[in-house]
Formats: structure tokens, C-alpha cells, sequence
């Protein structure tokens, strides 16, 4: 403990405390581009799976098929395919890249499922009431299914995203400079384990701890009030 | 471009991979027997417990759900040594997987516990029955209706979490996917064919489970 | 010739009928009731006049011309000669009274919004709710709520207007409310088919009633001969259990 305490100063010096915030800052950043482009991508195959918006059954079922199968995908294992699947085609795209197309293929299965419970938890009566006044699946989703299913949505959706925000962590195996990466690279040149992987193990925390507070606010604040 | 994708070469060593799924599947089942005993305890302790303890056990449960486990892991693994713990890569693996498995389970239970309708057990008093009968009949059928589905479905998520034991080299499914990429250098191939293990080793424990609670709680909702 | 004619219309659920060979005609300016035990198919019969529901057998004639209900583009034809009332209200939960009623013909016909709101504003005037025009349907009472799916029917003009137990859903003391209303329009000469266990109302205001069981109609008369002298046993039968109380 004494020798933690004497590591300290040496630890939280200049340089590194700016290398913790840029890595912290990164973490961040590939954490909204992936759970934002997944989130987009997974509002979509939602809708998609939706009998009054997509009466072409074949594609319902595709969209069944991509939820179904990258949710059942480690985060690990879905970074190794998307990895090797674009050095194999020859894409030279920066690392950040590869992480947060793997955040975005996983949060899009995860974000299909929670957009597609807060659309079926309006009730059926409001889609067959548009439907008999000619309104048509898109526009009954946006006029009035829509305005009554993003409280039900974001909720679950931020409490996700969370768990997203931890799975970047993996991304530190194929050394994108996030939080995890520049623990290890603290690690190697010297510093204590403790000291290395307690502080961003807190830096993590602050950051799940203010999304998941933000998240429990939110579902108060957005308990349907007009809803029966 | 130029790389044409080939399985041939790694099937031979489609065996190999299903011994780490199998593998894979014991490291979860530990993970979750553990992690349902401390989720037990936290919740009891959460529901029951005095203030102080109820405090600490929701600075853990707290801690635990809002930090990757993969670095708790590593704190286990690279930190506890200095120590004077010294600790494998297993049994890293599965103790930390088990401390965050029971933050969750924790809150599972107790959300269980707060169930327990207050209504059901003044029926069972009056109808003559006796506080074991009372939990016999009445509160356990009941907390194994709410729980079984939650639970099922953290069984199922231990399992794709088992993929993180890799990087401490623990030789499960993803592991040994490492393995023959080094061996082979057919990456995308192995690591794609690693990615269905997991979604059949999913899509199978889903439907067991399924089946398990359908026969013996009669509940119908989906598992994972 | 009759406005509306139903002949041997038939339809299902997945494998289980629910409609078997269905025929009814309705006058230009009639109001017809259906009544019968719990599914005995009135308001499946509803759901599948205004599309909800397609048909298996069967035709379905408006004015002469027979309803397409085969693509999604006859369908909203249907749909505009067509409408419905139903019994839950279905009110859209994020909009205004006025803005229930005024959504279809804005947004669905394009028309002008002034044009539209100014008949709207009538509409909610008419159904005497001219005073909760801004207020979201949660802040209405059931009867309330219930004369706004009215209004919002109204709104677009149709040739027949669908009403499926619209008071089934309401508190006692709201019942009359809306009854008067229906009463308002058969005043106006609107043709429709309604589905109700308001025996008393059934009778005032029909000029004919249609007795349904099992998905099939089992007798068709005036009220006097369906509640006085029914000629079927299970007419009988279901008469004599409903009005005892």
C-alpha cells in the first residue's frame, strides 16, 4: 500500500494524465460513433421487422436473421471477423474503424430489439385505427406510433449502450488507444498493476455511472403520461 | 483483393473447436453457480440485511455493473500477485465472471424478492397454512416463475462471455480459434466458423432452457 | 337498389372461420343492427368491411360496383367509402381532439388545412365537444372520447359508417351521450351498420336487425319481428336470455 502511495506522484505525472484523458476521450467517442451508426442501423431492421411497414416477408425474416445472430456473437470474436473480414479485402482503414464498425454490427442486433419492444408495446388498436383511415405503414410509424414509442425506446436503449461502452474495452486487443489499451501500455512501462487497471476501472465507472444515471432519470422523466 | 475464402483447410480441426465450446460451456456453468450464490446472498442481504451491509453490498453490485469485466479481470489477474494472490488464468477468468455475474444476479434476485405478492401469503395464512408450507407452496413457486427466465437468460450471456478467457490464454472456444489462426493463418475462416459455435451453442442452451422452464414452471416467453 | 349488398361472404383466422357465407343489404340511408352472442362474428364482420380482415369468399357491392379487396391500393378505395368506430375508441394517444380528426384529411387526402380544421372545429362542435378541442384524448372521458372517434369518422366523408359496440367500453352514465349522438346522425340520413348489445337503442333506431351465430347470419327482420316474434329458435333463445334483465 505504502508503495502505491509512494508511485503515486510518478503515476499522475503530466504526460500521463493527458494520455488517460485522450484515451478516455476515446473510449468515449468510439463508444457514441458505434452505439449512434448501431443504433441508427438497428432502428431500421426494427421496422423493418414490422408486418404493417414491411409486407414483403422475405426481408422480415432477413431482418430477424441479422438480429438473431449478432446478438448471439462475442464482442471478441465479431472484432476477429471484422478485423481480418477487411484486411482480407484489402481495406487499409484506420483501427478505430474496425472497433467501431464491431460496436455498430453489435449494438444494431441489441438496438433492433429494443426499438422493435417499444413499437409493439403501442397498442395494435392505434395501427389498425391509421390503417382504416388510409394512412399506410410508414406514416402510421411516424405520426402516430412513433411519438408514443421513443419513451419506451430510449430508456433500455441508454442502459445498452453502457454495456457497450464496457465491451470497447475488448477493442483494446487490436490496440486502439482506448482506456484498457493505454492501461496496459502504462502496465508495460513500469507502473503497478493496481495502479494501472484501479484507475481506469474508475475512469470506466465515472463514465457507466453518469450513463446509467442519466438513463434512470430519463425513464422517470419519460413515463408515458398520456398513454392508457 | 485476390483471397478466396477456404474452409477446407480448417475443417480438420472442427473437433478441436467443439472441445472448446464444450470447454466454454463448463467455464459458464461455474461462473453462473457462483455467481448465483453471491447474487443470492447480495440479495437477501439487500432485501433483509441491516444498513451497513445493505451499503456495502450495493457499493459492490454498483461497482461491478458499471465497469467492464474485462478489466476487472486483468486487475485479478496482473494485480492481485503484488499481493501476495497468486491466482491462474482460469481461475481469474471465472472469478471474475462471477463477481460480475452476481452484481447482476443480485439485482435480478431482488427484483424477484420484491415480487413476492403480499396479497398471496395473507391468502395462504388464512387458508391454515404454516410459514413452511407458506414457503414451500406459495413464495418458491413464485420466485422460480419470476427468476427462471432472467436467470436463463444470464446463463446464456456467461456463455458468449467465456470468450473473453482467450486473451488470459485460456484454450475455450475462442482460445483455440487463436490457436489454429496461428497455426493455419486462415483467419476470417476460423474466426467466422468460431462465430457459429457460438450462435448453435446459443440457440441450443436457448431452447433447452426453454424447454426446461415450459416443463417445469409452465412459463411460455422466450429465453434470450 | 341497395346501397350496400353482402353476398355469401366468408372469411377466417389462420385455419378457424369465422365468417361463413354472409348476405346482407342495406339501403341508402338505412341503419341496420347486428346482434348475437359474443363471437358470433359482428365484428369481425366490420373488420372485414372496412379491410382489416380480407375476405375468402364473397362479395361485397357498394352502390352497384363491387369492392375490390385485393390489393393494398383497392383497399384504400375501400377505405373511403368505409369507415370505423371502434369500441376501445383507438384515438391517437400523442394528438388533440382536433388534431385526431383533422390528421387523416390533411396529411392522408392533402387537403388544405384551414378548410380541413374548419370542418373539424363543426365536427367536434356537432358532437358537442366544441370546448375540448386541445385536449389529448387521456383527458377525456371514455364518452367523450368515444364522440371524437365519431367525429374523426365523419371527417373523411364516408358512404357508410361503421360503429362496433361503441358503448361497450363505457361507464353506464355515458352510454346515453353517445347514443345520442348515433341519433344525430341517422337524423342526417348517414347509412350505418352497427354492432350493438344496447337492445333498447337497437331497436329504436334500426330499421332493420341481423341476428348472428357462429359466424353466420341466422335471421334478418325488422326489430318488431326479431325482438317480438322471432321465427328461429336460436334468435328466440338469444332474445328471451337478453331481455329478462
Amino acid at each position: 500500500m505504502a508503495a502505491l502511495l509512494d508511485e503515486l506522484p510518478r503515476f499522475f505525472s503530466y504526460y500521463n494524465v493527458i494520455f488517460l484523458a485522450q484515451a478516455f476521450a476515446y473510449t468515449a467517442g468510439l463508444s457514441l460513433v458505434g452505439c449512434g451508426l448501431g443504433f441508427v442501423a438497428g432502428f431500421g431492421l426494427a421496422v423493418l421487422r414490422q408486418e404493417r411497414v414491411m409486407r414483403f416477408a422475405p426481408v422480415r425474416i432477413l431482418a430477424l436473421l441479422y438480429v438473431e445472430l449478432f446478438r448471439r456473437i462475442p464482442f471478441l470474436v465479431l472484432l476477429m471477423v471484422v478485423f481480418f473480414g477487411f484486411q482480407l479485402a484489402g481495406a487499409d482503414v484506420p483501427m478505430f474503424v474496425v472497433a467501431a464498425t464491431t460496436v455498430a454490427l453489435s449494438a444494431a442486433a441489441f438496438s433492433a430489439e429494443n426499438v422493435r419492444a417499444g413499437l409493439e408495446a403501442v397498442h395494435r388498436n392505434q395501427w389498425d385505427a391509421a390503417e382504416t383511415l388510409n394512412m399506410g405503414g410508414l406514416r402510421a410509424l411516424r405520426l402516430v406510433v412513433l411519438p408514443q414509442a421513443w419513451r419506451i425506446i430510449i430508456p433500455p436503449s441508454m442502459t445498452y449502450a453502457v454495456g457497450l461502452v464496457k465491451a470497447t474495452s475488448i477493442a483494446s486487443q487490436i490496440g486502439v488507444a482506448e482506456l484498457t489499451f493505454a492501461a496496459k501500455i502504462l502496465n508495460q512501462k513500469g507502473f503497478s498493476p493496481a495502479l494501472c487497471f484501479g484507475t481506469i476501472l474508475v475512469l470506466y465507472f465515472v463514465l457507466c455511472w453518469s450513463l446509467n444515471r442519466f438513463a434512470a432519470h430519463l425513464e422517470v422523466r419519460l413515463a408515458p403520461s398520456r398513454s392508457r | 483483393m485476390g483471397y478466396t475464402l477456404q474452409y477446407g483447410q480448417v475443417t480438420p480441426y472442427l473437433g478441436y473447436l467443439a472441445g472448446g465450446a464444450w470447454l466454454a460451456l463448463q467455464i459458464a456453468a461455474v461462473a453462473f453457480l457462483i455467481g448465483w450464490a453471491i447474487g443470492l446472498v447480495c440479495a437477501s442481504v439487500l432485501h433483509y440485511g441491516p444498513r451497513p451491509a445493505r451499503w456495502l453490498v450495493r457499493a459492490y453490485v454498483t461497482f461491478f455493473l458499471n465497469t467492464p469485466l474485462l478489466v476487472q479481470i486483468f486487475f485479478i489477474y496482473f494485480a492481485l500477485p503484488d499481493y501476495g494472490i497468486l491466482i491462474g488464468s482460469v481461475e481469474a477468468v471465472i472469478l471474475g465472471m462471477s463477481l460480475n455475474a452476481g452484481a447482476y444476479m443480485a439485482e435480478i434476485q431482488r427484483a424477484g424478492f420484491a415480487s413476492i405478492r403480499r396479497a398471496e401469503i395473507e391468502a395462504a395464512e388464512t387458508l391454515g397454512f404454516s410459514r413452511l408450507q407458506q414457503i414451500r407452496y406459495v413464495i418458491l413457486p413464485h420466485i422460480a416463475k419470476v427468476l427462471y427466465p432472467p436467470l436463463s437468460n444470464q446463463y446464456i450471456i456467461l456463455t458468449m462471455t467465456t470468450s473473453v478467457a482467450a486473451i488470459f490464454g485460456v484454450e475455450e472456444l475462442t482460445g483455440r480459434a487463436y490457436n489454429i489462426n496461428a497455426q493455419t493463418f486462415r483467419s476470417l475462416e476460423i474466426f467466422s466458423i468460431a462465430a457459429v459455435y457460438y450462435v448453435v451453442l446459443t440457440v441450443i442452451a436457448s431452447a433447452v432452457l426453454y424447454a426446461i422452464g415450459r416443463f417445469l414452471f409452465r412459463i411460455k416467453g422466450k429465453v434470450f | 337498389m341497395p346501397h350496400l349488398v353482402l353476398d355469401s361472404l366468408s372469411a377466417d383466422y389462420g385455419r378457424d372461420p369465422v365468417l361463413s357465407d354472409v348476405g346482407l343489404s342495406v339501403e341508402r340511408g338505412e341503419i341496420v343492427s347486428i346482434i348475437g352472442p359474443s363471437g358470433s362474428g359482428k365484428s369481425t364482420l366490420l373488420r372485414v368491411l372496412v379491410g382489416l380482415l380480407r375476405p375468402r369468399a364473397g362479395t361485397v357491392a357498394v352502390a352497384g360496383t363491387p369492392v375490390d379487396y385485393g390489393s393494398d391500393a383497392a383497399l384504400r378505395k375501400v377505405r373511403e367509402r368505409f369507415a370505423i368506430v371502434f369500441q376501445q375508441y383507438n384515438l391517437f394517444q400523442n394528438m388533440t381532439a382536433l388534431r385526431n380528426v383533422t390528421v387523416a384529411p390533411t396529411v392522408v387526402k392533402g387537403r388544405p388545412a384551414g378548410e380541413v380544421e374548419a370542418e373539424a372545429r363543426a365536427l367536434l362542435a356537432k358532437v358537442g365537444l366544441s370546448h375540448r378541442v386541445e385536449a389529448y384524448p387521456d383527458e377525456l372521458s371514455g364518452g367523450q372520447q368515444q364522440r371524437v372517434a365519431i367525429a374523426r369518422a365523419l371527417a373523411l366523408k364516408p358512404d357508410i359508417l361503421l360503429l362496433d359496440e361503441v358503448t361497450s367500453a363505457l361507464d353506464p352514465e355515458l352510454v346515453s351521450e353517445v347514443l345520442d349522438t348515433i341519433r344525430l346522425l341517422a337524423a342526417d340520413g348517414m347509412t350505418m351498420l352497427i354492432v350493438s348489445h344496447e337492445m333498447a337503442f337497437v331497436r329504436e333506431i334500426s330499421s332493420k336487425v341481423v341476428f348472428m351465430a357462429d359466424g353466420r347470419v341466422v335471421e334478418t327482420g325488422p326489430p318488431a319481428q326479431i325482438f317480438d316474434a322471432p321465427q328461429t329458435e336460436r334468435c328466440a333463445d338469444f332474445v328471451r336470455r337478453i331481455l329478462r334483465h
